[in-house]
């Protein structure tokens, strides 16, 4: 089904914070924005697949946000894959549309962890909380270090990683944090769970992002402007605790490419963009190592070294990502992969005609990957 | 002891944990092994996540490990922790292959390394014993070799 299904239109809120403001009407101003920029009309919608929000336990959350767009959907629900579940729902609402389920999806994001709770980001990792044992920065200081004392991974590699995240948001208007990152004041900021600094951290932002999936054959016949086909998607999905992983060190993201890229019928050498979640420094290494983009252990090398410049071999995080742009965990670069494949970024990587997107959620215990290409 | 010290939070325990920590209390580290595939495994659980067998018994560790990886908490995200800090929580694989979280102690961060050889170290928290590891000390006469054994794991 490579190239059947596309992304039709993308919307969001402003990113950074929402105080006193619901979920629901996050996912409603995001949803309108999306059907807007898509010139589809809310009543043809009768897909409807919404992330898991963190800031609070919810039921029934995937009705509230129906009835709070006032769709009543065919087919749709709620996925809790921490912040793999979007590109993994867009997978499912593409393989939705291919059989027949619904003809017009919505995937749909909104939290509010800045101003509302963000209980599930420190939480205590039971029953090892005797131990001391919270918070997902301390699981992904746990791979971070297992890779630096494999690999010889180092910290100025890390901070790379933010630099160039940081580079990219000074261009980028929608950007939260744009003024540039030096690597000494990456060495200075203070350690929150070592390896990990404060700057190897991503932000904590409110925010709601959507976008509108049809068939390519539809999005024909409405004269969509820009239509972006999805080539690929994979998942790949590992144990809960991080300590029972039979590797520390490379993640499921690796199955999740090998079966996107063989969707696509690509090789990452194809690509000509990337946008990784960065939720933390350590992650955007793994995943290129894990991806094929270079051999096991080389990631930080690999970044450091340059390779992921606008004029480099594989430009990544052109918006700024989870770093710089906003912490929302994964559907802003979903929105930045369909920009740059139709040549509107910010920071626009010139000719670009494929780009490879990852989302991934918990502590690497979820990914998903999504492969764009350029407009039709 | 200071009372106003909000304590530490203490493991929870149910029928299926209970016998692992009855053990440490008793001064032994336990874990579990299956009956009918020979799988060994922590944290307790009830069905082997092998071959799903319902049956298992409780083996006695010899208390040596390796640690496979280890983090230092400069933040305390629980206010029972923020006089510790800095305090380093690590992954550790039982000799006989179960993993856990806990803690390394007596040691100065800095110095650690993957792989290295650790012993068990039982504490007590607020009464309750818990397993922790320290960096394994070789005998005076087995120096070099366990040196040498680190640094070709690296």
């Amino acid at each position: 089904m490579r190239g059947k299904v596309v992304i039709a239109g993308i919307g969001h809120t402003a990113y950074g914070a929402h105080e006193g403001r619901s979920t629901v009407s996050m996912h409603a101003e995001a949803i309108r924005n999306a059907l807007a920029d898509a010139g589809v009309e809310k009543d043809s919608v009768d897909g409807l697949f919404v992330k898991f929000p963190t800031s609070r336990f919810e039921f029934m959350y995937g009705q509230k946000v129906a009835e709070a767009i006032g769709v009543q959907p065919r087919i749709g629900g709620v996925w809790d894959q921490g912040g793999a579940a979007n590109i993994a729902m867009i997978s499912f609402a593409a393989m939705a549309i291919e059989a027949g389920q619904c003809e017009i999806a919505v995937v749909t994001f909104a939290d509010n962890p800045k101003t509302g709770s963000r209980a599930a980001l420190a939480k205590p990792m039971s029953p090892d909380e005797v131990f001391g044992w919270f918070g997902a920065v301390g699981g992904y200081a746990m791979l971070a270090r297992r890779h630096m004392e494999q690999w010889g991974t180092t910290a100025d590699q890390l901070g790379a990683v933010a630099i160039n995240a940081r580079a990219n948001a000074v261009a980028n208007p929608r950007a939260q944090l744009r003024k540039p990152l030096t690597l000494d004041a990456y060495r200075d900021s203070r350690p929150i769970v070592a390896p990990l600094r404060r700057d190897d951290c991503c932000l904590v932002s409110d925010g709601g992002a959507a976008v509108v999936l049809m068939s390519a054959a539809r999005a024909r016949t409405l004269a969509v402007n820009a239509p972006i086909p999805i080539l690929g998607f994979g998942q790949g999905q590992t144990s809960w605790n991080v300590e029972q992983r039979p590797d520390l060190t490379s993640t499921c993201a690796a199955s999740a490419a090998r079966t996107a890229f063989a969707m696509a019928g690509l090789e990452p050498a194809d690509i000509d963009v990337a946008q990784l979640y960065d939720c933390f420094t350590i992650v955007p290494i793994v995943t290129l190592e894990d991806y094929g983009f270079c051999p096991p252990g080389r990631g930080g090398a690999f970044v450091a070294d340059g390779g992921v410049g606008l004029d480099r071999p594989l430009p990544i995080n052109t918006s700024g990502g989870l770093m710089s742009e906003t912490g929302m965990p994964g559907m802003q670069l979903v929105i930045e992969g369909v920009r740059q494949m139709r040549g509107t970024a910010a920071v626009q990587v010139p000719g670009a005609r494929t780009c490879v997107v990852s989302n991934q959620g918990g502590i690497m215990h979820t990914h998903s990957t999504l492969v764009l290409g350029e407009a039709q | 002891m200071n009372i106003d010290l909000p304590a530490v939070p203490l493991p929870e325990r149910d029928a299926l944990s209970a016998p692992y920590w009855a053990a440490l209390d008793a001064g032994r580290h336990v874990y579990q092994r299956c009956t009918a595939c020979a799988h060994a495994w922590l944290p307790a659980r009830g069905e082997c996540p092998r071959c799903l067998s319902a049956h298992s018994r409780w083996e006695t560790a010899s208390g040596a490990a390796r640690l496979i990886s280890w983090v230092v908490y400069h933040t305390a995200f629980h206010p029972a922790f923020k006089e510790r800090l800095p305090y380093t929580v690590a992954v550790v694989e039982l000799r006989e292959g179960p993993r856990l979280i806990t803690n390394i102690i007596d040691s100065d961060p800095e110095t650690l390394r993957i792989d290295q050889p650790l012993r068990l170290v039982i504490e007590r928290e607020s009464g309750v014993a818990v397993p922790r590891y320290a960096v394994a000390v070789p005998l005076v006469s087995a120096a070099v070799g366990d040196v040498r054994a680190v640094k070709a794991f690296r």
